[in-house]
Formats: structure tokens, sequence, C-alpha cells
């Protein structure tokens, strides 16, 4: 008999479990994101994590977009020469990039490299007692950890998918240069093709992006504390490990939803 | 007395099926400082956290200055947390600052005073508690000792109204346990804050603590002065106030005071043939103590017990009556026991290597029978026995 209702019971423990965290994620949210009316307080904060987000993650950044937009303008041309269309592969990597790669690859780049630091720091802060600490000195241990990295975020984000965006389309540009004498073409084409809506999409993504990342990291972080499977350093672990693969996701799930209303 | 500044009426708290709080109630009174000690893994620590709002407890109430925690705003518990300080058990140190960010942590985010004033009153408690040649170096690379007193530090540096120390002495060498107590002392009679230490350092916090609460098994199983509870004959609480007897009884194998009177009133009840006791009196061995050291005392209490075990036996037990008396008892034997036991207890004392120890410390010995009687309380006789000059 107990067999029976053993599925029934495990589905019904996982949508609660489902239900409670992502309610919980929801007000540990709406929480950080209320705290940004004390500003004032928090700008040191935020300038060293938009230093630590944004500018430290800057040359993997640039990097990545080179050789992305190097990649885009050799399928680009391999795939354009085939319908004799080599002179479109400037509108085919910019609006891949500024429409697509560009939010998406930055979130996916920022998620290993900040997400997965943040996630870690705050995890180990949870079980060392610092956040704690914070509690009993009656400091808002939301406002002091999380919103100043949320905040940062919202800046951070934009502003280096603008730069992987920039970076990508030189890349591409190096690539067509590489491949064909009628490189002239390409930058005449980008600026010809590419509309304001399609950088404000690329924008948006990147402030829900910047969103997603930033509270699904804090927040796993924040919690380490009430992971059932581990504890301690395991606990961490499986914390950042969390945050990175649940931010990957949502950050994907996301970009589909918006650009399905965007379209 | 006054009303007590904290309340703990009824607190229950279970981490899952396990029940770390069991309808504990506790008072802490203002300005006093109010000791709470109990095993490892008691639950101590769980119960101040409540206080301080860490942990929601399952059922139960805690009174704070007349208001109860089930009924007041999150703005006024937020206005009760700005009055109290904690220092973890574990330091809760911020590991990415340095000790004097670390200690000027609560004047920046709470108060934001300038930073003049910052830099004046941290640099204040960094002289007091001697950390000036750590003070620019991040808590991993400083010694554990030093961690807790940057702890101590950073929860003195916003002169609270009510402080909790959990286990401040934690990991520290004896003579800093001393100077945190001492610290700790001073700085109550100083700004006469209300302070709760949860501690294991039993006797030393008994100097300091005005009120002691032991807690076990998630009650709190007494409430009262060191006095109270040094004079206290709960065979429940000896463990507690006496721990460094036991552990030498454990190395003598002779019983403690309050087993003894335990052994020979349980034998008395048993109504079978009158006990028999012989009592070595070692008069000068509480002043070998005092002028010569505790080990010294011990070792020569070790050596007479090794010599006792071949005389104990079911029907024969022996232990520390008084600092000075130690008392054998024996019940199911004849009046010849009693003889013959003192023959041998005089062939031991006057072997020629205790002899000479004996006299070299000024050990003045008298060894003494009581013949047990049906009618008489054998502890009420031995009493009687040693208070007399009468040598058998």
């Amino acid at each position: 008999m107990k067999k029976i209702f053993a599925l029934p019971i495990f589905l019904g423990e996982l949508s609660l479990g489902v239900l409670k965290s992502t309610g919980q994620w929801g007000v540990f949210s709406l929480s950080a994101l209320a705290n940004a009316v004390y500003l004032r307080t928090l700008w040191q904060k935020i300038l060293y994590n938009i230093y630590f987000i944004g500018f430290k993650s800057l040359n993997i950044i640039v990097l990545v977009a080179f050789f992305t937009g190097m990649v885009l303008g050799l399928q680009g041309h391999y795939t354009l020469i085939k319908f004799s269309a080599e002179g479109m592969l400037g509108v085919a990597v910019a609006l891949s990039l500024v429409r697509e790669l560009g939010p998406v690859l930055t979130a996916i780049m920022l998620i290993g490299r900040a997400g997965s630091s943040i996630s870690a720091e705050i995890g180990i802060m949870r079980i060392s007692e610092q956040i704690d600490a914070l509690e009993t000195m009656n400091i808002n241990p939301i406002r002091y950890l999380v919103t100043p990295k949320v905040i940062a975020g919202f800046i951070c984000f934009p502003l280096l998918t603008a730069i992987f965006d920039c970076v990508g389309i030189l890349g591409g540009y190096f690539a067509s240069t590489l491949l064909s004498s009628r490189s002239g073409i390409f930058f005449s084409k980008v600026q010809s093709s590419l509309m304001v809506e399609d950088v404000t999409g690329g924008f948006i993504k990147s402030f829900v992006f910047a969103f997603i990342v930033m509270t699904i990291s804090c927040y796993c972080g924040y919690y380490t504390h009430q992971n059932r499977d581990s504890a301690g350093a395991q606990g961490v672990s499986n914390s950042t490990t969390s945050a990175v693969v649940q931010s990957c996701v949502y950050v994907l799930i996301a970009d589909y939803i918006i650009t399905s209303f965007l379209m | 007395m006054h009303e007590p500044l904290i309340q703990i009426q009824n607190l229950t708290k279970a981490f899952g099926d396990r029940v770390i709080l069991d309808q504990a109630s506790l008072d802490i009174h203002r300005h006093k400082i109010t000791a709470i000690i109990g095993k490892s893994g008691v639950g101590k620590s769980v119960l101040v956290k409540h206080i301080i709002g860490l942990i929601q407890p399952d059922s139960g109430d805690i009174i704070f200055d007349g208001k109860a925690y089930s009924q007041i705003t999150a703005r006024e518990f937020s206005a009760i947390k700005d009055r109290c300080s904690y220092m973890f058990q574990h330091n809760a140190l911020f590991d990415s600052l340095t000790v004097f960010e670390n200690i000027a942590l609560p004047l920046r985010e709470k108060y934001r005073l300038p930073k003049k004033e910052i830099i004046d009153r941290v640099q204040t408690r960094i002289e007091q508690l001697e950390l000036d040649e750590v003070a620019h170096l991040y808590p991993k690379n400083i010694s554990g000792g030093m961690q807790k007193r940057v702890a101590l530090a950073r929860a003195l540096i916003t002169n609270p109204e009510i402080i909790f120390f959990d286990e401040p002495t934690t990991g520290l060498d004896p003579i800093r346990k001393k100077t945190v107590f001492s610290m700790i002392h001073r700085y109550h009679e100083k700004f006469n804050f209300t302070a709760v230490i949860i501690t294991h350092d039993i006797p030393d916090i008994f100097y300091i603590a005005h009120t002691v609460n032991i807690i076990d098994h998630g009650k709190i199983i007494f409430s009262g002065s060191p006095v109270a509870l040094d004079q206290s004959d709960n065979p429940e609480l000896f463990v507690y106030t006496h721990g460094h007897e036991m552990l030498v009884d454990d190395l003598t194998k002779l019983l403690n005071r309050i087993a003894l009177r335990q052994k020979i009133t349980t034998w008395s009840t048993e109504k079978s043939t009158p006990m028999h006791m012989v009592s070595v009196e070692m008069k000068g061995l509480r002043k070998l103590v005092d002028f010569k050291g505790h080990l010294l005392g011990h070792v020569f209490i070790k050596n007479f017990a090794k010599f006792l075990q071949d005389k104990l036996s079911a029907d024969v037990c022996a232990g520390l009556f008084s600092q000075e008396v130690l008392v054998l008892v024996a019940k199911n034997k004849d009046k010849e026991w009693i003889t013959t036991t003192q023959e041998q207890l005089t062939d031991f004392f006057t072997t020629p290597g205790i002899q000479q120890f004996c006299q070299a410390n000024h050990l003045c010995v008298q060894i003494r029978g009581l013949v047990g009687s049906a009618n008489t309380d054998p502890l009420l006789a031995l009493k009687q026995r040693l208070t007399s000059r009468q040598c058998v």
C-alpha cells in the first residue's frame, strides 16, 4: 500500500519544496530591492561590487566576446557564401550578438565569474555565523550584503553586455577581413541594419538577467544552512553549484520568454 | 528583588525530533551577571539565541523589560536588539575585514558616527584589550585567543545595556581566562551593564556571577546564587560544583563526599548487620594543598588510595568525607574488621617513605574506629566521633 502512494507523496513533497523555495526567493529578492532606498548609505559597497563584478570580469568578457564574434564571422561566412550573400555577414554577426548572444553569454560568463563567488562568499559567512553576527548588531544582512550586489549587477550587466556586443562585432569584422577582401561593407551593413529596438531588447534582457543571477546567487549562499543534504563546507559547495546551475537555467528560460515578447 | 529585565517563560524548542529546550524558564536581572552553565550540547546557546531573535521558539514566550516578544512589533524588537550585544562562541569575526574594521563595524553601520570618533573609540578598546599590534591584521592571521579578544572588543564597542557572552573563555589559556573574567567584572562595575555568560569555566565563573543557572535535559535545574549552589547537597548539582574533584575521584577510585554519604545512608537503611567504620584523619593535608600545591596533595591521596584498593570489596567502600578525612565503611563485618584495618593502616603510615613524607609536610594522621549500632544514625555518629578528640 505504501508503495502505491510513494510516487504521489514524493511529487507532493517536491512541489511543496519548490513552492516554498520560490516564495522564499521572491520575498528575499523583493527585500533586496526594497532596501535600495538606502542607496545613500550603500554607495561605497555598490562601488566595490561594481569593481568586483564589473571591472574584474572585463578581461574575460572581452576575450570571450572577441572569439565569439570571430566564430560567428567564420560560421556566418561559411553559410552566407553558399547563397553568395557574404556581404550580409556584418548584419548576421551584429544582430546575433546584440539581440541574443551578447546578453546571454555575458550573463553566463558573469554567473561563472561572479555568481559562484558571491554564493560561496555569502555561504561561508552564513556557516561561520557572520550573518548571525550582523543580525545581533541589528544590521540588516540583506541590506548589507545583498542589495549592493544586486544594484551593482544592474549597473554591470548592461555595461558589460554593451562591451561584449562591441568587441564581438570587432571580432566578427576581424574574421571577415581574414576571409574576404570585401570587409569594408561589414560596418556599413551593421550601421544600416541594426535598429534601436534591437539594442533596447538586448539591454532589457541584460537587466532581467542581472536580477536573476544576482538574486539567485545571493539566495543560494544566504540559505546555505537550510540545505538538507549537506552541511559546512560541503553545504557551501552545493550552494555554489546550485547557484550556477539555477542561474544558467533561469537565464535561458527568461531569454526565451523575453525574446518571444520582443519579437 | 526588582522585576527581572528578561523573563524566559516555558520556552520549548526542538530541531527535528530532538527536543533541545523543554519548558525552560529563567529570569535575568538588571545590572547583574547571570551565568548559564551546563554540559555541551544541552541548549545553552540556543536558549540565549532566542532572546536576540536568532532562533524562534516552538512555544513559550520571552518578556523583555515588560514587553512580551509574542506581542511586540518589529520596530520594538529592533529597539530591543539595539540595547543588546552578543559575543559568539566561535567569534563570528568578518574574515574579509581587519581587526580594526571588525571592531568598528557596528559603529560604522549602525550609528554612522564621524570618522574621528569611530577611530578614537575603536583605538580605546584596542588598547584596553591589548590588540595594538594586530589591529591591521585579518582575523585568520591572529591566534585564537586574540580572535576572542577582538570579538569581545566588538561586543563592548557600542557600550550596550545587555551583553550576552557565549563561552567567552573557550580556547584561551588559563591566564587569559582569568583576564577575560576580571575584565567582564571590571567593565560590569564600570558600566553597570547586564551580563549573561554561557560558560564551562567552573568554578571561575562563580566568583563573578550573581546568579547561576544550570541547564540540563532542556530544563533549568538550578537557579540561584553561587553560594547556594556550592552549599547544595543535591547530587545532580555536585558534578557542576565539584567537577575537578570528580576527576580526582575517578583517578583514585575513592567515593566523593556526596557519594560516600549516599552510600552510608543506603547501607544504613538495609537493616543488615551494623555498619562499622574506620576514619583516617590527615591533619595538615589542607595546609599542604594550600602551601605546596594541589598536585602534591593529590599524589599523596593517590598513593594511599592505591594501598586501599586491596582492602575494598562489595561490603567495604572508601571515600573522602572531607578534604582531610578518609573513611572506610563496612557492612556485614564484625568488630575484628576494625582492629585488622586499623593495624593495616598503621603499617602503611609507618612505612619509612610515608612516615618521612608525613614528617616533612607536618601531616598528623589519626586512625579511629567506629563500632556501628542498629539504633544510631551512622552519619551523625561519624560526625560526632570526628569532632571529639578521643582516639581509638
